[in-house]
């Protein structure tokens, strides 16, 4: 429980009681007004993720072609045909090596680049700019790119073999023990650029001051960086983790145009396994119960994540704001 | 990374088949209108939707109001693919157009017991007969659900020129010719067949080839009824395709190769010569001609040759694979329909079809029109075949014929064995 929520409680009840009916009108007045907000937004909500969800519950549970009536049950046998099956296990290790490495290698990198771009220097907007172009390239354009990139004796090779390195050359997207790690380069390339900017944005609510304040003391700009700037980056880092973890967890559109999941299935990832393995083969029963799987992996580690490193920003975050307005 | 694209995929499935089921009473409207002088229309999809092709349908459906006066023809051209996605959502749906593009197989038969397509046995009995054995593919149960007006067998694609340039001078005949073959242009350090393994059927189709030459044709038709796989000339196929993949005749990165689209994919590479030949059905050379620069394809320098014999199969090395599309009438479609699936299939329609080399006519009189000799040639080879094997994934239909592809995918992977295909689709089938 953290303790800003229950003042504002006492705030609220204190300030309702003694006013009586004039205050009740006027909650009232805002309650409409809520409702009259947020309705149209919670009706397509409602329209588009929970009914739709809901019904991937009722169809998992059925035998289903997605032609005719619903009629052949089969119980929970869609939810234990798929937990067994090698490669949708598969593509749940590809998913947690892709949030494990996408988190490993793009903090890092993230980290530095942002701190570099903190610094003044001639250029600097142009290369924030630079930065984060690969974020903003719609997925498939930059994903139909690399593609032609990685060909065999393509435009990577033909680079490597003018720099002299033709013996790091590979089948980039053919060569089933490679795949996995030249799609992991470009999710890499893809997304660091969110990273660095979000990690740019929670370097500009840190304080001057205690900079300032630890060089006075004598701190190196790396020890300040590491003592201070990062710490208080905490609840950026943390937040990008968890957008990180979720995407990767349900990693689509890249893997998609770059291998569909293939060469023999060494990048399948849960939602290319299901698109390929359900909906290509028009068994939406079973496509239902692995979307629903999905989503079931993906909440609980949101849930996870949350209640373990998310909340703790909550408790921290707020007196810091209120101090920072005052 | 992107939150939002992955929540749509969670709740992908789910949203299509709820439009499913929140419209599926929605039809039925078209056949309160077939009284004769009431006005009528027709709705009618296709997938010819550039140059001399459409403009030929479109002609074909103003000479078909003229001559059924009422009735409107409401044509949509769309691109393939986009045809196909919205068909699916429109069987779903119950709403699909009232003549439509069938391609046979299992994907008919789970229309058909969905009672989706029209049974036109009898109300369009002569022209069924006037097409004779190739409307096989589109029968269940003994009753006829479409007229095929286009069927093709699958062979080798060749570049002319690379097979004259490292001295082959006879087009193999033989799976020895063919691994003859392969050796010499190795030595030529030329890479010999592209294969689109990364789209899975293109390399399907050789397992599907294997099994064709291995298997009797009853144990052929047998399995596509039964679903049994236990004669071991299934395993045989596999042993055979594994030979093959040991020889290393495919392109580079070739598990990750698409079969049609762009320079790198297996028809870019026979298009642009950087490969000898592959496998492919009989729409390659059109393929191949929007592959390259100046439209031409391969030019003159385009070959084929059929499916080699193997040593020791039980089937006729005559039988093709191939596969074809034909024309239905959504079942609550009107009757007149029928008649207009009648008049695609008419002797004039399918000689003008095969002028412009739209496909490979279906009606024997109209074979003689087709233009490309390359096409001829294929022709030749289907019309002298004892029986055309439909593809499998579509004989089988999408259940099984997916797991069945996966599982040869995985042979050219080097990750399955030839007992690992028979039992992919063994399981699959149990399954379905």
């Amino acid at each position: 429980m953290n303790p800003g929520a229950t003042d504002q409680a006492t705030a609220w009840s204190v300030a309702s009681g003694p006013r009586g009916r004039g205050a009740s009108s006027n909650q009232w007045r805002k309650r409409l007004e809520i409702t009259f907000f947020v309705a149209p937004a919670l009706l397509l909500f409602a329209i588009f993720v929970i009914v739709p969800v809901l019904q991937a519950g009722r169809y998992s549970v059925f035998n289903w072609n997605g032609l005719g009536p619903l009629d052949n049950f089969v119980g929970l046998q869609n939810y234990v045909q798929a937990l067994g099956d090698e490669i949708f296990q598969r593509a749940v290790r590809n998913n947690l090596t892709i949030a494990f490495f996408s988190i490993a290698i793009q903090l890092p990198i993230g980290i530095m680049v942002a701190l570099l771009l903190n610094r003044k220097f001639r250029g600097q907007t142009a290369m924030r700019v630079i930065v984060f172009v690969p974020y903003v390239l719609a997925e498939v354009v930059a994903g139909v790119v690399w593609v032609l990139i990685l060909q065999p004796n393509g435009p990577l090779d033909a680079v490597l073999d003018t720099l002299g390195l033709g013996f790091i050359g590979q089948v980039w997207l053919g060569d089933p023990s490679v795949a996995l790690w030249t799609v992991m380069g470009v999710l890499t390339w893809k997304y660091s650029g969110l990273a660095i900017v979000l990690l740019l944005a929670g370097l500009q609510g840190v304080p001057e001051e205690l900079h300032e304040a630890a060089s006075i003391d004598g701190a190196t700009w790396w020890q300040v960086q590491r003592k201070i700037t990062i710490p208080l980056l905490g609840p950026t880092i943390r937040t990008w983790i968890f957008l990180s973890l979720i995407g990767s967890l349900q990693l689509f559109d890249m893997v998609w145009i770059l291998t569909k999941g293939g060469p023999v299935n060494a990048t399948v990832t849960m939602a290319t396994y299901l698109i390929n393995q359900g909906t290509d083969r028009q068994q939406y029963g079973y496509a239902s119960a692995v979307a629903i799987l999905l989503f079931c992996i993906s909440f609980i580690l949101a849930i996870l994540y949350q209640t373990l490193f998310l909340n703790r920003d909550a408790g921290v975050d707020k007196p810091r704001r209120k101090k920072v307005t005052r | 990374m992107k939150r939002t694209a992955a929540l749509r995929a969670v709740a992908l499935g789910a949203a299509v088949a709820m439009i499913a089921t929140a419209c599926s009473s929605g039809s039925g409207s078209d056949d309160a209108t077939e009284g004769a002088g009431e006005s009528t229309t027709l709705t009618w999809w296709h997938n010819s939707n550039t140059g001399a092709g459409k403009d030929y349908y479109d002609q074909l459906a103003d000479e078909f109001e003229g001559d059924h006066p009422g009735v409107t023809v409401e044509v949509s051209a769309l691109a393939h693919e986009d045809m196909l996605t919205k068909l699916d959502a429109a069987f779903q749906t119950g709403d699909q157009p009232d003549v439509f593009m069938e391609r046979g197989g299992g994907e008919l038969k789970a229309h058909v017991e969905a009672g989706l397509v029209k049974d036109i046995s009898d109300s369009a009995a002569d022209t069924i007969s006037a097409i004779g054995g190739s409307v096989a593919g589109w029968q269940a149960e003994g009753q006829t659900y479409a007229l095929p007006f286009s069927l093709g067998v699958v062979g080798f694609w060749y570049n002319k020129q690379i097979f004259a340039d490292a001295g082959i001078t006879e087009a193999p005949t033989t799976m020895d010719d063919l691994y003859a073959a392969i050796d010499t242009l190795k030595a030529a350090g030329i890479e010999p067949i592209s294969v689109g393994a990364g789209d899975k059927w293109p390399a399907a189709h050789y397992w599907y080839y294997f099994a064709l030459r291995q298997c009797s044709q009853e144990v052929l038709t047998d399995a596509v009824q039964t679903l049994d796989f236990s004669d071991d000339c299934w395993v045989r196929a596999g042993t055979s395709l594994e030979e093959l993949v040991a020889k290393e005749p495919f392109n580079t990165g070739f598990l990750a190769t698409v079969a049609q689209t762009g320079p790198a994919s297996a028809s870019g590479l026979l298009a642009t010569g950087k490969v000898a030949m592959e496998l492919a059905g009989h729409w390659e050379p059109g393929v191949m001609q929007g592959l390259t620069d100046d439209g031409q394809g391969l030019g003159e320098n385009t070959g084929w040759f059929a499916f080699p014999e193997v040593a020791g199969g039980e089937g006729d090395p005559k039988a093709q694979l191939g596969g074809g599309d034909a024309w239905a009438c959504s079942n609550d479609a009107p009757d007149v329909c029928v008649d207009f699936l009648e008049f695609m299939l008419s002797n004039d329609v399918q000689k003008g079809f095969a002028e412009l080399d739209m496909g490979l006519p279906t009606l024997p009189s109209a074979t003689a029109f087709v233009s490309a000799p390359e096409l001829a040639q294929l022709l030749a080879v289907r019309n002298e075949a004892p029986y055309i094997q439909l593809y499998f994934d579509t004989a089988f239909g999408e259940s099984i014929g997916g797991a069945m592809n996966d599982a040869i995918a995985n042979v050219f992977g080097g990750v399955g064995s030839a007992q690992d295909v028979v039992d992919a689709t063994v399981a699959a089938a149990e399954s379905a």
